[in-house]
């Protein structure tokens, strides 16, 4: 039998760290600055959003946690271990959701697993798990074109913990849904969370959605980005988006946020 | 049916008369066999800022299509001004989802569009242009094509392009939906100021609750197919309003609950 959660919890062990992470991009006529001296550090099983203007870099800089992409100066840890690559230890979930429109729901899910050359058998019990922790039992066999955006986010999700990763990180994953989906789906997520501790940095532009998921924001500037200022969230899970001390801290937020045109 | 005594209620605002501006009769429409609108009535005030909201889906463009009459309906009467509804007629303007801006052309140009459709002189036309591309803050950006601007400029393009024929009403299909929080609050209150100088009568479809809370004089809820009108609730609000205000808040969940879905 797949076990459901092999971690351990242990809340203050450092699982992410940047340190000094500088971002330039380089092109034939100009050079763009796009972060600038940035350090973090997040302990295992914190829900950490990074949460900014439009276009100020929040994607590039999770792409180098990813190690997507690299740095121009600076480290990024995870376990210790120093990123340079792409790994099986973070799972991504993206923004254009990203799905392998070839493979059925069951076949995008498994993918990662079956990569690694886990046991036909534990890799579908595994799936099997994770699809039904995103609410998509009876959906196994069809393909991406017959889902609609959000079940395709909950593939998308399903996806990257059925490699059972350290970090699990989310760029806007929500970005596309409209109002009521993206309400519900950060539900879901938060539901997923409680039942499934993870390391998460979860990259947002909605006020709304880092107040109600985040153990912990960081407001990132606009270009060059780099942290501005750190809010704790303690309101007890889950959340009530109009209740007055979720509105109080949207206000107090936003009024922090630099603005772009 | 809706009674004429709620209409009269309206709103407070000074803008708004309880003249109807727009009256709309049984519209109904399907597609083949499937219902999507279903014997809809309702009027609107001029300058009233109406908003509809429904669950995702509902129909809420169809309802916008079949109003403008871009889609064939198969019963009902939509009259603007006691006429029935004529795009080429009546100046009324439509903002789309999508970023409408037609890619060859400048934003001058792209503004200018509906008044050389219309066929007004060259002086019109540029005193109009420079009016609205100054109300939208565009001034630097008039020599500009679509793909230099960001997507809050090229909404903006559009509000002034729809602002530049002056029209009478004013029709918004979740034109701030792709907009991220900051640059929606922005463009929300931009609207507002635009909509208090010109006394436009405004339909305005929105997914969002609080978006809906935020601008409306009246809020239609719609039921999913097919689509009907579940509420009217005025909106009586004062201006300028705060999400966190208790007020607010009220509406906001009562509406929530009245399409939760989720």
């Amino acid at each position: 039998m797949f076990m459901e959660n092999t971690r351990t919890v242990t809340m203050d062990k450092l699982m992410i760290k940047c340190s000094n992470i500088c971002k330039t991009f380089e092109s034939k006529h100009d050079s763009n600055e796009v972060i600038r001296d940035f350090n973090l550090e997040i302990k295992e099983n914190e829900f950490v959003v990074l949460f900014g203007p439009g276009q100020c870099g929040k994607t590039t800089l999770l792409n180098i946690i990813a190690g997507l992409e690299q740095a121009t100066m600076g480290q990024v840890f995870i376990n210790g271990h120093e990123i340079k690559e792409p790994g099986p230890d973070r799972g991504m979930v993206y923004q254009t959701i990203a799905l392998f429109p070839w493979l059925t729901v069951m076949g995008n899910v498994e993918f990662g697993p079956k990569v690694l050359g886990v046991k036909k058998k534990e890799r579908k019990e595994r799936s099997q798990y994770y699809i039904d922790l995103v609410g998509l039992q009876g959906y196994e066999k069809h393909f991406p074109v017959k889902l609609s955006g959000g079940m395709s986010q909950r593939v998308g999700i399903a996806r990257a913990y059925c490699n059972n990763p350290a970090v699990i990180l989310l760029d806007e994953p929500f970005g596309h849904l409209d109002a009521q989906t993206r309400y519900l789906m950060e539900e879901e997520l938060e539901k997923i969370c409680s039942k499934e501790r993870r390391t998460i940095v979860f990259v947002t532009n909605n006020i709304e959605e880092a107040i109600y998921l985040a153990d912990r924001i960081v407001l990132l500037t606009n270009c060059p980005t780099t942290t501005k200022k750190e809010y704790i969230i303690d309101i007890q899970k889950p959340r009530d988006y109009t209740s007055s001390e979720f509105l109080k801290l949207r206000k107090e937020i936003t009024n922090e946020t630099d603005q772009t045109i | 049916m809706m009674s004429v005594q709620t209409i009269m209620k309206g709103s407070k605002c000074s803008n708004v008369s309880s003249e109807a501006s727009v009256v709309v009769k049984n519209l109904t429409k399907s597609f083949g066999n499937l219902l999507v609108l279903d014997d809809v009535s309702f009027n609107v005030c001029r300058g009233e800022f109406l908003c509809i909201v429904g669950p995702t889906g509902c129909g809420k463009t169809t309802f916008l299509n079949s109003l403008t009459k871009l889609y064939n309906i198969d019963k009902g009467e939509i009259l603007v001004e006691d006429k029935p509804i004529d795009l080429k007629k009546h100046n009324i303007a439509y903002i789309f989802q999508e970023y409408s801006t037609m890619p060859w052309l400048k934003v001058e140009e792209n503004v200018s569009f509906g008044l050389r459709i219309k066929g007004y002189s060259e002086d019109v036309i540029k005193k109009r242009v420079d009016k609205v591309i100054g109300m939208v803050g565009l001034e630097k950006y008039r020599h500009y094509y679509p793909k230099q601007l960001s997507a809050s400029m090229l909404q903006r393009v559009v509000i002034a392009r729809a602002f530049a024929i002056e029209p009478e009403l004013l029709l918004m299909d979740e034109p701030y939906g792709q907009l991220d929080l900051q640059l929606r609050y922005k463009l929300e209150d931009e609207l507002l100021r635009l909509w208090e100088e010109t006394g436009v009568t405004v339909i305005f479809i929105t997914h969002n609750i609080e978006e809906a809370v935020y601008l409306s004089d009246r809020i239609l809820v719609l039921t999913n197919k097919p689509t009907k009108i579940k509420e009217d609730l005025v909106n009586e609000l004062p201006r300028p309003r705060d999400i966190a205000d208790s007020g607010f808040v009220e509406l906001r969940n009562k509406v929530t609950d009245l399409i939760k879905w989720w």
